[in-house]
């Protein structure tokens, strides 16, 4: 019996009541002690190791496999910790793949690098399961006081490494809830159980730290007070604003921007109860495209299809990440740009993509068109720095602030990392190293 | 296919493998079912008298594993069999009758006293076994009672057991040597001298597996005490071929039938083994990790390297390897090599690099031309193999004879064709002018 129905159908509840915790279980679970062993073991204990080279925070990882490898755990979790804070969130979401595994010498060598990613979780699970607090102890008061701008990872890793060093800190956030992307943003499969506030939790354990959140820049806060009353400021805000497609329609209910529905996921209490359309499109290449796919796939939706503008091999996405979407059931059309949106009262109904070709290294439409029906558009096109909420002290290039290697910005007193620095990689474990360098930098400028 | 067939002091079996003097050779039942999945022969576990002896109620074995729980080596604290005499004597007659090809080889151990010994003797020569093996080499329990390793460690008592063996039994005797002692070669010259008809090696090593460090007992912890126990298994095979070896090489003992003992897992072990002079190899840590079926592929894979090497028959290839085995004075000091490393197998882990740098020659880089790269330097590489050791990728590094009339980079110094040893070299004290061989 074919049903029909006026309107976009968007609907809650799609799946049978225990598929929402199979579908949203951890995608990699956690290793047992007898795997983590195995894999540790298959570790060659590089010299001057290439995955270390890679990994944007330079975690000593030959070091921490051998820790689990010799029954250490704990010493291995220190190890991760010692360069990364946040070493447990970044073993769940890091593109390993491209990063420390892509270099890793048994990948070079059989194809099947050392499961970096998961040992490196298993060596941080292992020590927040036993452990309250952070490895670390704060040095001696030195009474100087620093405004964290977002407590994101960036934020979060500089606050935590400046706690380190004695100094005070005011952790701000936009939100009712620190963490940032990693609280709001990344699949909900990749953090499972809450993980992202526990570790926020375990990073403010070093003390020293006062979060305060529904603080944001541009609204309630702004840089020059922040410069006046503090030692020092560092600005880990991300990118709150969102492309827009440019297009007609963008107004009509089912046009959507990915982040915001991803966390509105992300902070659901009961995923049954999140309305998804049957059918989707999400425009865009990004990790976001394809996050926004697979979850709203997970969620029931029948037909979900990426349509990216380029080749596949030019999406952002890692191709780990393309084959998670791929085999989940989301279809990647390529070469496919937004042409219109198309609506009845006030909804959409269809999008109108228009097919494209490179010529000569630039993008052009090729004129042929094919209209897809979807009750939900997401746009995932990227993201940008809101410009206003900065005022006009700092440079900007590329609508991106502009920092020094040691994450300094033009205001010497201001510091930046993250998603909104010029030359910002979009990686969680990136923003870590922002956070951690511009801390020590900080530190630098303060004990000088 | 290769004929396996063995005849060791006489006693024949259809293939060179026999199950070692232990559990698994303690009872009828299991040694039915060795010989239906293959085993050439087996050596009863030990025999002693009656009453029994008693074992511990709590564990009796412990291990080393590898990370994935390989067992590399196996150590126990098992005694001689707990059975009584009558029974083992009863089913050992009744094997052999049922399963007359195969090599049944009887193990004993009775205080050293000659009436103690006839006893034993005449009785096990009912069944029909084909040789007795003397149990010289238990380290643990039986040793406290001045048997088992205790009489090995005592060339004297050695030979004077053997002889009593030897006078009041027409049966194939062969001696089972302990290696906990200095010198090998002393108890296999008085086994030899008392009239052994072949010698057995190696028991097991005494060894302590490991300390429980929650509750400070060496382990296998039997309430919370342990003793040593005799250690065997994959980690022991290098000092048994060496103990074979320098029995099959010492002029004193040389042709003396040797059956191999120690860590044989697979049919390379067992053809080392032979090579070394063991005609013929016991089996035990490995048939009780996988079960008596290790011993198919132990035959197939045997009968297959003799076919690729032209061999028709095992005594063609035993004791081919001992000639080569010597001391190291005579080693020929001109032969040089060095390290060659395939950059093409190569997958840059460094480790051949920092095992140079740190422990040996300074003999790697780590860089070429500002690029991660591993080349072995000529000038200081003395040719040591550590790099080829480490190197987790086979036949990536190897080791390069140079050529004679070539310049050895790192003495500047041509290489020499002629054979040059310590005997005769000039750093010697006592060097002599002509060199030994």
């Amino acid at each position: 019996m074919t049903q029909t129905k006026a309107g976009p159908d968007i609907a809650a509840g799609r799946l049978p009541e225990d598929a929402y915790a199979e579908n949203f279980s951890d995608l990699h679970p956690l290793l047992e002690p007898h795997e983590a062993q195995v894999e540790a073991d298959r570790c060659y204990f590089c010299y001057d190791a290439p995955c270390m080279q890679a990994c944007p925070t330079s975690i000593d990882i030959p070091q921490f496999i051998r820790q689990i490898s010799t029954g250490n755990p704990t010493g291995s979790a220190k190890t991760i910790f010692e360069q990364n804070i946040l070493g447990g969130m970044c073993a769940r979401v890091c593109p390993t793949e491209t990063l420390c595994e892509q270099v890793c010498v048994r990948e070079v060598a059989e194809g099947k690098p050392v499961k970096i990613g998961q040992l490196q979780r298993y060596a941080t699970d292992h020590y927040m399961a036993e452990n309250d607090t952070t490895p670390f102890t704060r040095a001696a008061p030195t009474g100087k006081k620093v405004a964290v701008v977002g407590a994101g990872p960036a934020g979060l890793s500089c606050a935590h490494r400046l706690a380190v060093h004695g100094h005070d800190v005011t952790l701000f956030d936009a939100r009712d809830k620190a963490g940032g992307l990693n609280e709001f943003g990344i699949a909900s499969y990749k953090s499972v159980d809450n993980f992202a506030a526990r570790e926020v939790e375990f990073i403010l354990s070093i003390g020293g730290i006062e979060l305060k959140t529904g603080m944001r820049l541009g609204d309630n806060l702004d840089l020059a007070t922040l410069r006046s009353d503090y030692d020092a400021v560092f600005l880990g805000i991300g990118l709150g604003g969102v492309n827009a497609l440019g297009l007609d329609g963008e107004d009509k209910s089912g046009s959507l921007d990915a982040v915001d529905y991803i966390a509105d996921l992300r902070q659901a209490g009961d995923l049954s109860k999140l309305p998804v359309g049957r059918r989707i499109v999400v425009i865009g290449g990004g990790m976001t495209a394809v996050d926004i796919a697979v979850q709203t796939k997970l969620l029931g939706a029948d037909d979900v299809t990426i349509a990216y503008r380029r080749g596949q091999d030019r999406m952002n996405a890692s191709e780990y990440e393309q084959h998670l979407a791929q085999t989940t059931g989301v279809k990647i059309m390529t070469w496919a740009q937004p042409k219109a949106l198309v609506g009845a009262n006030g909804a959409i109904t269809a999008i109108e993509l228009e097919r494209t070709e490179e010529q000569n290294g630039s993008l052009k439409g090729t004129g042929e068109t094919v209209t897809l029906p979807a009750d939900m558009v997401f746009k995932a096109v990227g993201q940008t720095l809101v410009k206003a909420d900065l005022g006009d002290a700092l440079t900007l290039d590329k609508g991106r602030i502009v920092v020094g290697d040691d994450r300094r910005t033009s205001l010497s007193d201001v510091w930046a990392g993250g998603d909104c620095i010029l030359g910002g990689e979009d990686l969680t474990v990136a923003a870590v190293e922002d956070g951690k360098v511009a801390a020590e930098s900080i530190n630098a400028a303060l004990s000088a | 296919m290769a004929d396996l067939r063995t005849d060791f002091i006489g006693i024949k079996s259809p293939n060179p493998f026999w199950l070692a003097s232990a559990p698994p050779t303690d009872k009828e039942y299991n040694v039915v079912r060795a010989f239906k999945a293959g085993w050439g022969g087996v050596v009863w576990k030990t025999l002693g008298e009656d009453p029994a002896v008693v074992n511990v109620n709590g564990p009796r074995y412990g291990a080393i594993h590898g990370k994935d729980r390989q067992l590399i080596g196996l150590n126990n604290i098992e005694l001689i069999t707990d059975r009584p005499l009558e029974v083992n004597l009863r089913e050992i007659k009744q094997v052999k009758r049922d399963w007359p090809d195969r090599a049944l080889v009887v193990s004993l151990m009775v205080p050293c006293e000659e009436q103690n010994w006839i006893d034993i003797l005449r009785r096990v020569e009912e069944t029909e076994a084909d040789g007795v093996e003397l149990n010289f080499g238990c380290p643990h329990g039986m040793s406290e009672r001045g048997m088992g390793s205790a009489v090995g460690q005592v060339p004297e008592y050695i030979e004077m057991v053997t002889r009593w063996v030897k006078q009041h039994s027409r049966m194939p005797c062969i001696v089972k040597l302990t290696p906990n002692i200095t010198d090998v070669r002393k108890p296999a010259q008085a086994a030899k001298a008392g009239g052994a008809d072949a010698v057995s090696l190696i028991n097991t090593i005494n060894s302590i597996m490991g300390v429980d460090l929650d509750i400070m007992s060496p382990s296998p912890s039997v309430d919370g005490k342990g003793a040593h126990g005799g250690y065997c298994g994959p980690a022991v095979k290098p000092i048994a071929l060496n103990m074979v070896a320098e029995i099959a090489r010492d002029p004193a003992t040389h042709g003396l039938p040797i059956s191999g003992i120690g860590g044989v897992t697979t049919w390379r072990d067992a053809a080392e083994f032979m090579a070394l002079g063991a005609g013929s190899v016991q089996v035990c840590t490995a048939a009780m990790t996988y079960g008596f079926k290790v011993v198919e592929d132990m035959i197939d894979g045997l009968s297959d390297w003799m076919d690729k090497k032209g061999y028709t028959s095992v005594d063609q290839f035993v004791g081919s390897a001992v000639p080569n085995v010597s001391d190291w004075q005579y080693l020929n000091l001109n032969y040089i090599a060095k390290a060659k490393i395939d950059q093409d197998l190569c997958i840059q882990c460094g480790r051949c690099h920092i095992a140079c740098e740190d422990t040996s020659h300074q003999a790697i880089t780590n860089m070429v031309n500002g690029e991660r790269m591993f080349e072995v330097i000529d000038e200081e590489c003395v040719g040591c193999n550590l790099c080829v050791n480490v190197c987790p990728v086979e036949n990536c590094i190897t080791m390069e004879p140079m050529a004679p009339g070539s310049i050895d980079p790192r003495t500047k110094k041509p290489v020499v064709k002629d054979y040059a040893n310590w005997t005769t070299h000039p750093n010697n004290p006592m060097a002599v002018t002509e060199a030994a061989e």
